[in-house]
């Protein structure tokens, strides 16, 4: 048996630091910065999703934003041409995103490397083509408005600031839950299967149990997050759900840091910002994130997180070199 | 449907399916020297076509010049391409080449928008526009061009896969790059070749089919998406296969925008895509090779 005490410190303590900061952040920040962090947020849930699916069981998917767009079309339908309630639009989409997932997940995960990269990708753009030509479901190009707001008993959800807490209340649960699976006999399976997916079922993990397993998980980070985004911004149309978006994700995923689920929040938050402040650039902005990707690959490949800790622990050996 | 229909939507199946082909012949070109699947490959086939309408229309250069201009130009931006962004990184993992790959389409795709514009442009047919008739079924000449300049194109490579030094080298490297090493083959050259030859392959492509649908730089993702799928149907690594899985696909898409609305043309390739993945992954005209074991 570990000893309990220490590991839940260990484990935890970043997160309290973390969430210790978030709290009091909105009152310090104008709407539209609050209204970008909502942003953040939503892409940090969808990037630790990805990470645990990337990072810890080493898979690749090149087409989850197709979840992300599940998530908030179910959400969407449901509570405007149904009239549902948020909460059940919320089940649904959860539920719906980890059917797809499983369906796509059971062939694909069967395949490695490219093939599977190729797999996700084209499940990805099927969906987005289903998005974009389904109208009787969807709406087409023309999306679906009206997407009222959550409520929480008599209190609804309003302002970027409600949606902020909101957002990150769960960023920060769906954070305590992926860092539980890591330092679990879970987490521990899926790094096996990460090394070496033969060495692994040599050793009698069930790789494909937990490869599956995994992938429902990150497709319900994603339709979590696909959910909310649908009643933050109350609109929505198959656009944000493209093979672009799938792509800054794993970018995201991959510049914070692949294997480690803090680098999916380091991501999320520069690649959710670099925009605004690379607003003067909005034309070059395709070509200034691909120089970016290829850079950080070929320089960095291991991600920011990793690559600035091991800048930073040269730096402090240069520090007792010299003295 | 009536058999002058089927057989329109047929030629114009095979004619698409060529471009198809020519992708595919692209990624096998690669994947056979090297092992990486380019995703970057669909953009070398848009440049091909922009870029030669640019050396055309802008630099009013004759058709002919303009042509083999374009294909040589991204020719020197594939080999351009793997020196800077592949040779660095040559022996990183799968995922970290492919997000390179995936970062070099991005660029180019960009780069294209810029430098040449948003606009469609066009090339003029190579020899004219009057269509022909064939049993009820009209063929642009254009059309017979692709088909011709593909089917030569099999029988070239072909020849120099098997009766060329460095077709014979390509292939020992792809079969085991320490035992081509041993043998004296530079095998880090031979990247830069075939990334150089790919990029031009797919620059014909894009020549001979921007008479027919205008080329524009947003055109690479689903051409290379579906190119790729036309040369995993094919058998990757199989060069005929990559051709014939291209105009397999080709047709069977452009048959089912008969039968279904034409919106959903691009996700039926992709639903071949993945059954064909999930199903024969070792694709229908190659022989079945067993995995590797990586440790």
């Amino acid at each position: 048996m570990e000893i309990k005490a220490e590991g839940i410190l260990k484990k935890y303590i970043p997160l309290a630091v973390f969430a210790l900061v978030m709290i009091p952040l909105p009152f310090f920040i104008s709407n539209y910065e609050a209204k970008i962090l909502v942003f953040v947020g939503i892409n940090a849930i969808l990037a630790m999703g990805l990470c645990l699916l990337m990072g810890y069981a080493g898979q690749i998917s090149l087409g989850h934003a197709a979840f992300y767009g599940i998530g908030a079309y179910a959400s969407a339908i449901l509570t405007t041409r149904y009239e549902m309630s948020v909460w059940l639009g919320f089940l649904a989409a959860i539920t719906l995103s980890a059917l797809v997932a499983l369906l796509i997940g059971i062939p694909s995960l069967r395949l490695k490397g490219h093939y599977l990269a190729m797999a996700t990708l084209g499940f990805g753009e099927i969906m987005y083509v289903f998005f974009v030509e389904t109208d009787v479901l969807t709406n087409g190009p023309g999306g679906i408005v009206s997407i009222p707001p959550i409520s929480l008993g008599r209190f609804t959800l309003i302002t970027a600031q409600h949606y902020y807490y909101f957002v990150w209340g769960i960023a920060v649960l769906l954070l305590a839950v992926s860092i539980n699976i890591i330092y679990s006999r879970v987490g521990r399976a899926l790094r096996a299967l990460h090394g070496s997916e033969i060495a692994a079922q040599a050793m009698g993990v069930n790789t494909a149990k937990y490869k599956i397993q995994v992938f429902v998980l990150s497709a319900v980070y994603a339709g979590i997050a696909g959910s909310l985004y649908a009643h933050f911004v109350n609109f929505i149309n198959p656009s944000p759900f493209n093979l672009t978006f799938s792509i800054i994700l794993v970018f995201i995923v991959v510049l914070g840091g692949t294997g480690r689920i803090w680098g999916a929040l380091v991501g999320a938050f520069v690649l959710t910002l670099l925009p605004e402040y690379l607003r003067v650039f909005q034309e070059y902005n395709l070509i200034i994130y691909a120089l970016i990707l290829i850079l950080v690959m070929i320089f960095m490949p291991q991600g920011l997180v990793p690559g600035i800790a091991d800048l930073v622990g040269w730096i402090r050996f240069r520090g007792q070199q010299s003295t | 449907m009536q058999l002058s229909q089927i057989l329109q939507f047929i030629i114009s199946g095979l004619t698409i399916g060529s471009v198809y082909g020519f992708t595919a012949l692209g990624f096998t070109i690669i994947f056979n020297a090297t092992g990486i699947i380019n995703f970057a490959q669909g953009e070398f086939v848009m440049l091909g076509g922009l870029i030669a309408a640019y050396f055309y229309k802008i630099l009013n250069l004759p058709l002919f010049f303009a042509c083999v201009g374009s294909i040589v130009l991204v020719m020197i931006i594939g080999a351009i391409f793997e020196r800077l962004a592949i040779y660095p990184r040559r022996n990183a993992s799968v995922i970290t080449l492919i997000i390179i790959t995936i970062g070099g389409s991005m660029f180019l795709k960009g780069s294209a928008m810029h430098i040449l514009g948003e606009d469609p442009v066009a090339l003029p047919a190579f020899s004219g526009e009057k269509s022909l008739a064939f049993f009820g079924a009209a063929i642009q000449p254009q059309a017979i061009w692709v088909i011709a300049i593909t089917l030569t194109s099999v029988i070239l490579l072909w020849i120099f896969y098997n009766n060329t030094i460095l077709g014979k080298a390509m292939r020992a490297s792809s079969d085991n790059k320490e035992a081509a090493r041993i043998v004296g083959i530079n095998v880090s050259r031979l990247t830069l070749y075939s990334f150089a030859f790919s990029a031009a392959v797919g620059a014909v492509g894009g020549v001979v089919i921007t008479p027919i649908i205008l080329a524009v730089f947003s055109m690479g993702g689903m051409i290379g998406l579906k190119g790729f799928a036309a040369a995993i149907v094919g058998g990757l690594g199989n060069p005929i296969g990559s051709v014939m899985g291209g105009l397999v696909l080709g047709v069977l898409e452009s048959l089912s925008v008969g039968v279904i609305s034409s919106g959903y043309k691009d996700a039926i390739s992709l639903l071949i895509l993945l059954l064909v993945l999930f199903i024969r992954p070792g694709g229908f005209f190659g022989s079945a090779k067993g995995q590797k074991i990586e440790p």
